[in-house]
């Protein structure tokens, strides 16, 4: 087996907040024993409501916070702890892609500059070489060399979706932490933007780590699915297992709640009751048995620990039996 | 007699001779009780082609239409004081983002309450019993409690709850939803689109549900109107819609769902992207994306073809027994 490009275990990342204004404190459990491991090529797709952790996950990975507690591995060289590697180098393994094309791209800035940013920053290459490598990253995602000199606000969502991919491609990275990357464009250029992530994945071996809420958008990405809740894992394994035959009943929810066009993809119609309980006091016992619709008594109490079961982890005290 | 019957919409903005056209020549009609799907891209102009019909296109913008009636009466011909009543009273419209939408200076209760107050009249205690009312049959836990509650201090579901319950808080025979779950998680969209049926089901009002999710509309409409750049294109019951598209930018936007691309590694694009406001093609709005594009497509702007329930805007509509003119010879469908 080959070393992966990421590995992280049992991560979490705990914030201590102000809860009120006499200055009392509590604990957010934003991110709670998260486990991932990502081989080249591959991608995993994290799914979830807002506020479930899966930012928080990327923001770990792509070391822009560290973690509370656990380790993060990238291609084999430790990034946490102390026999951590330089920064400087571990960042170029690992670049992001946010959700935004229109927040993440820096208005005063002409497209050049702004992928050839991470360059100036963590390269030693000269002006001259580092226009040539921008300018064959553009033309890899589909931007003409006439958009060299020009500035974001000439472009449509999904060009400027490309622009910021070219500016996460720039140092070649091994792994791409993609938040949402496709949520705030229209189905036409949706597609464009998935085939480009697919293409580019294929040429450069990329790992991706996708996040996303839109399920069917997984369905087609994907290899591996991670499904979060309250900052937990309550389903890990691959696609093909995960959409074919769900073992938690919040993946079937998730599933079933996704609108289809296809009358046959549509499940069984469940409406989960309620809504995402706060992360500052999350319910004992199972974080989902609030909502869940077969809740029994042990739910209630004892925190089902992810267990294997038909090729995934599953963290439900009856997945299988239900 | 429709509910609402609108001929040759058309909504500009800027200067006579050089004006915008954000909405061109829609034209619309909805049965009480019916569901209405309008889907399209952003900038097609689904949001403003109702916001015209509320009434809320203010100065520059410029509302022309043949007719824009609302059951029977001409609301463009009608005096600014009368339409006004009929805004938000007989037609309600429910916006897109329900936590920008509401104003985060006063309490729920009373946003509700003015609504009440404007429409209805009443005394201070019976608008409170009723926006209690409201909030409970829109499925909002210990009402009385949140009466008094921000706009900050619910959730993004609970907030397009509040929405739902200020739009049908006189009963509204015309419901309007902009976008109503777009902002929200899929659990909690799917709640607020079995609320949004369910009341529609039990009032029996006309429902317009805008928005850019094919399966929304997929699960919820009776009928779809397609909308490209200002035009609508197509028109027909949902069913048909998703089986046999006629209108090649349905057939194409439908064929890039991922769900549709399963088990295949690339997705089927549209290439290009929607014309702007200042870049109208010549002839067909849709000639440069066109798969099937012919040369007439170039230089003759489409009409619109009616036939039962059926409205298409294209030349050579696809599928056979087509109104019109049918395929075009040697451009097949895929």
């Amino acid at each position: 087996m080959n070393t992966p490009v990421l590995e992280g275990r049992d991560l979490s990342r705990h914030y201590r907040v102000a809860t009120g204004i006499f200055g009392g404190r509590g604990t957010l459990r934003a991110l709670d024993g998260i486990s991932v491991t990502l081989q080249q090529g591959r991608t995993l797709a994290v799914v979830g409501e807002s506020g479930c952790g899966k930012t928080t996950l990327a923001r770990l990975v792509t070391l822009i916070e560290p973690p509370t507690a656990g380790s993060i591995t990238l291609d084999g060289r430790p990034a946490t702890g102390p026999q951590a590697a330089p920064l400087p180098e571990l960042r170029r393994l690992v670049q992001m892609v946010f959700q935004d094309p229109y927040g993440s791209l820096n208005p005063r800035k002409k497209v050049g500059s702004i992928i050839a940013e991470p360059l100036v920053i963590n390269t030693r290459l000269s002006a001259r070489e580092r226009e040539e490598t921008v300018r064959a990253i553009m033309d890899k995602v589909g931007l003409r060399p006439e958009h060299y000199g020009r500035y974001p606000h000439m472009f449509s969502g999904g060009q400027r979706q490309r622009i910021a991919i070219a500016r996460a491609l720039a140092l070649r990275p091994k792994l791409v932490v993609a938040d949402e990357p496709v949520s705030a464009l229209d189905v036409s250029i949706q597609a464009q933007v998935l085939n480009l992530l697919m293409d580019l994945q294929e040429e450069f071996h990329l790992a991706y780590l996708f996040i996303a809420h839109d399920l069917s958008v997984v369905r087609h990405i994907a290899d591996d699915v991670l499904v979060m809740y309250l900052g937990r894992a309550v389903e890990q394994g691959p696609k093909a297992r995960v959409f074919a035959a769900p073992l938690h009943p919040y993946t079937r929810a998730l599933l079933s709640a996704t609108p289809t066009v296809d009358p046959k993809l549509r499940g069984e119609p469940i409406v989960l009751h309620g809504e995402l309980p706060s992360p500052l006091a999350p319910p004992p016992g199972c974080p989902f048995h609030v909502r869940c619709p077969h809740t029994r008594e042990r739910c209630r109490v004892e925190v089902p620990p992810p267990r294997p079961m038909d090729e995934r982890m599953v963290a439900c005290h009856f997945a299988g039996e239900l | 007699m429709p509910l609402l019957e609108i001929r040759n919409l058309s909504v500009e903005f800027g200067e006579k001779g050089h004006a915008l056209r954000a909405v061109d020549a829609v034209d619309l009609a909805l049965e009480e009780g019916e569901v209405l799907g309008v889907v399209g891209e952003s900038g097609s102009g689904k949001s403003v082609s109702m916001l015209a019909v509320m009434g809320l296109i203010g100065y520059p913008g410029r509302v022309h239409a043949d007719r824009l009636a609302f059951d029977g009466v001409d609301l463009l011909t009608l005096p600014a004081a009368e339409r006004r009543r009929i805004a938000g009273k007989d037609i309600a419209m429910i916006f897109q983002e329900p936590m920008s939408s509401l104003n985060p200076c006063f309490t729920v209760g009373f946003q509700i309450m003015e609504t009440l107050q404007v429409h209805e009249g009443g005394s201070r205690r019976q608008r409170r019993a009723r926006t209690i009312e409201l909030l409970d049959q829109v499925g909002i836990p210990a009402p009385e409690s949140r009466l008094n509650a921000f706009p900050h201090q619910l959730s993004g579901g609970m907030n397009q709850r509040v929405m739902i319950a200020m739009a049908i808080a006189c009963n509204p025979r015309l419901l309007i939803a902009d976008e109503p779950t777009t902002a929200l998680d899929v659990t909690i969209q799917k709640q607020i689109l079995e609320l949004l049926l369910s009341l529609q089901r039990e009032r029996g009002m006309g429902l317009v549900l805008i928005t850019h999710n094919m399966g929304v509309v997929a699960a919820t409409s009776h009928r779809v109107a397609v909308m490209y750049a200002g035009q609508m294109v197509e028109q027909q019951p949902r069913d048909w819609l998703f089986g046999a598209p006629r209108h090649p930018y349905t057939a194409a936007l439908l064929e890039a769902l991922p769900e549709r691309g399963l088990g295949r590694r690339r997705l089927p694009t549209i290439p290009g992207v929607v014309p702007g406001l200042y870049d109208r093609p010549s002839g067909c709005l849709f000639h440069p994306r066109c798969n099937f594009v012919q040369e007439r497509c170039r230089r003759e702007e489409p009409g619109i073809t009616h036939s039962n329930g059926l409205l298409v805007r294209c030349h050579y509509p696809l599928g056979a027994g087509a109104p019109g003119d049918g395929l075009p010879s040697g451009g097949g469908r895929p």
